[in-house]
């Protein structure tokens, strides 16, 4: 077995200086910025009204909420369970559609390659940003003052806060398409229309189709929660179980949840490898 | 320049025209069934949520104006031609604004860090044993998959009213989110590091920390301050249940209709998300700016 030479420390300190004796700076930055996180961390911790004893006694409750919960247990209300989880599906899939219908003229209007005038494109951005900055359960609850109490105030404010998501993924999706497609109709004398139809769309629609499916999936779990203010559907039953301490029906509720959510899961990504799977062979 | 072009003889084209039309009717029947099955499960979710067209356009003027009248002060003027008027409680918004913020900051770092303790035995090639892999992601997927706001709902119970039950909402739903993100980071990581400190005798811990973690940390501070950003608007939110924050002033305002305060609590929240969206933005830039050029 060779022997290899013993390294030569000092040559090796020599030549790379920068690994052997980093810049005082960089190694002051690194632990700062620790420092600094755990300083504002201690600084929430007191703020905040966190205690050791009030964390014990919480976890003791908690550790008996759970034993309460076990085991999972509908009770009589199976039935309305089953309609409010299919309120919650509803929800989802209705108001991602509706998200989606609207959304994609608007992120035309977004988009850097149709729109190139920062002037249009910037009020039109930040309109999308402004609703996406305002989260879905408080959506609902300005529907709720609209429509009234119900699923129908859930499906709105699903439909709105997506709007403001799709507006900006769809817009993203469409600067990045390919613009030789588009040169290409342009070229054999296609309108700006037959751009958008013909060199554009084929390209952008498979990426639209699977994020509109993900936010189906994902809107699933928002639309579970929805109903914690009164818009409908599952989150509605599971709020008022929680309220009532019935915990054997809270955990039966939430594994129903988990259960539709893994089901709505595994169908899209299903789906969303159908679709791009034959764009990608095409 | 005159280019001619072929043009294929009749028979060979009417031969390639019919395979063409045949491939393109394929596809439009199968666009249309797929679309039929759609307005289909539409239909039947209209139904199921109740929608009602007539209920919808009687009080769609509702929503408009709901705009118009949260933007109206109550001397029926609007609210930008006094801002003193409008913000006349932000000395109590701010200070509920910071309580927001901190919240989602303690739950964002408790959260990264239980991840992060746990990410190692939920990769794939990282895990000491299938077993412990298997329970790690069952755990983790439950804590991403119930909403923060349920477990808000249940600790506002156990730990009483307050900030203290959004914080630990928070920080069980980012440990879930956060412990995929980063365990799907581990898994991309190069494994020949680990091979050569596995083959200098070094023990597991060793191996994650010299082979693994120096590959990982940048991607792992990052997903922690997308979430952090993702995780000031669920605090936002946390407040209608009772679990802290600027939450609980907004859905006051909003169901006791004191509708300036409703518009000026929504541009205070959107300000806020704004300003974190491009703090982080430029806090990642300066960070990994470099590491993402090289």
């Amino acid at each position: 077995m060779n022997q290899l030479p013993a390294p030569n420390t000092e040559q090796l300190r020599t030549r790379y200086p920068d690994v052997f004796n980093r810049p005082v700076s960089a190694r002051l930055a690194t632990s700062a910025m620790i420092l600094g996180a755990l300083g504002i961390l201690i600084f929430g911790l007191v703020d905040l009204d966190f205690s050791a004893s009030r964390f014990l006694a919480g976890l003791n409750q908690l550790g008996w909420i759970t034993m309460l919960m076990i085991p999972p247990d509908p009770g009589s209300s199976l039935p309305a369970y089953m309609v409010a989880l299919g309120e919650t599906l509803s929800i989802a899939l209705l108001g991602t559609t509706i998200a989606a219908f609207f959304a994609l003229p608007v992120s035309l209007l977004a988009a850097r390659n149709i729109v190139p005038s920062n002037f249009f494109r910037f009020p039109v951005r930040r309109f999308l940003d402004s609703i996406r900055g305002v989260d879905t359960l408080i959506w609902a609850l300005v529907w709720i003052n609209v429509v009234g109490l119900g699923p129908f105030a859930g499906v709105l404010a699903i439909a709105v806060a997506d709007f403001g998501a799709f507006g900006k993924l769809f817009s993203e999706a469409i600067e990045a398409a390919d613009q030789k497609q588009v040169e290409g109709i342009r070229a054999s004398g296609g309108s700006a229309l037959h751009e958008i139809r013909f060199g554009l769309l084929p390209q952008v629609l498979p990426v639209i189709a699977g994020q509109v499916l993900y936010f189906i999936e994902s809107n699933t779990r928002s639309a579970t929660i929805i109903g914690i203010v009164g818009a409908g559907g599952i989150g509605l039953q599971l709020a008022e179980q929680i309220r009532v301490l019935e915990w054997q029906k809270v955990s039966f509720l939430i594994l129903m949840i988990l259960v539709a959510v893994a089901a709505i899961d595994w169908i899209s990504s299903k789906l969303r490898f159908a679709i791009i799977g034959r764009r990608a062979v095409a | 320049m005159a280019v001619a072009v072929s043009i294929l003889p009749e028979q060979q084209l009417a031969v390639l025209n019919d395979a063409y039309r045949k491939a393109v009717a394929r596809k439009r029947l199968r666009a249309i069934g797929a679309t039929a099955l759609f307005l289909a499960a539409l239909t039947v979710a209209a139904i199921g949520a109740e929608v009602n067209l007539k209920t919808f356009i009687t009080y769609f003027g509702n929503f408009v104006s709901y705009f118009d009248r949260i933007f109206t002060l109550e001397d029926h003027t609007r609210v930008w031609s006094n801002f003193g008027e409008w913000f006349w409680g932000w000395q109590k918004w701010l200070k509920l604004l910071g309580e927001t913020i901190l919240i989602s900051y303690v739950g964002t770092l408790t959260g990264a860090v239980l991840a992060f303790a746990l990410n190692f035995f939920a990769a794939e090639n990282t895990s000491p044993a299938p077993w412990l892999r298997f329970v790690v992601r069952r755990a983790l997927e439950f804590a991403r998959t119930v909403p923060g706001i349920v477990f808000a709902l249940i600790f506002v119970i156990a730990f009483g009213l307050g900030p203290m039950a959004g914080v630990l909402a928070i920080a069980i739903h980012s440990t879930g989110a956060l412990g995929k993100l980063f365990s799907e980071i581990v898994e991309n990581a190069d494994m020949k590091p680990v091979e050569g400190v596995r083959s200098t005798g070094a023990s597991w811990i060793s191996c994650m920390r010299f082979a693994v973690l120096p590959q990982v940390t940048a991607g792992y501070a990052s997903y922690a301050l997308l979430r952090f950003e993702i995780n000031v608007r669920e605090a936002s939110v946390m407040g209608f249940v009772g679990a802290g924050g600027i939450g609980q002033e907004l859905v006051v305002a909003i169901r006791k209709f004191y509708y300036s305060d409703v518009s000026a609590i929504l541009v205070t929240i959107i300000v806020t998300v704004f300003l974190i969206d491009i703090g982080t933005g430029w806090l990642r830039a300066r960070l990994f700016g470099k590491d993402a050029r090289a």
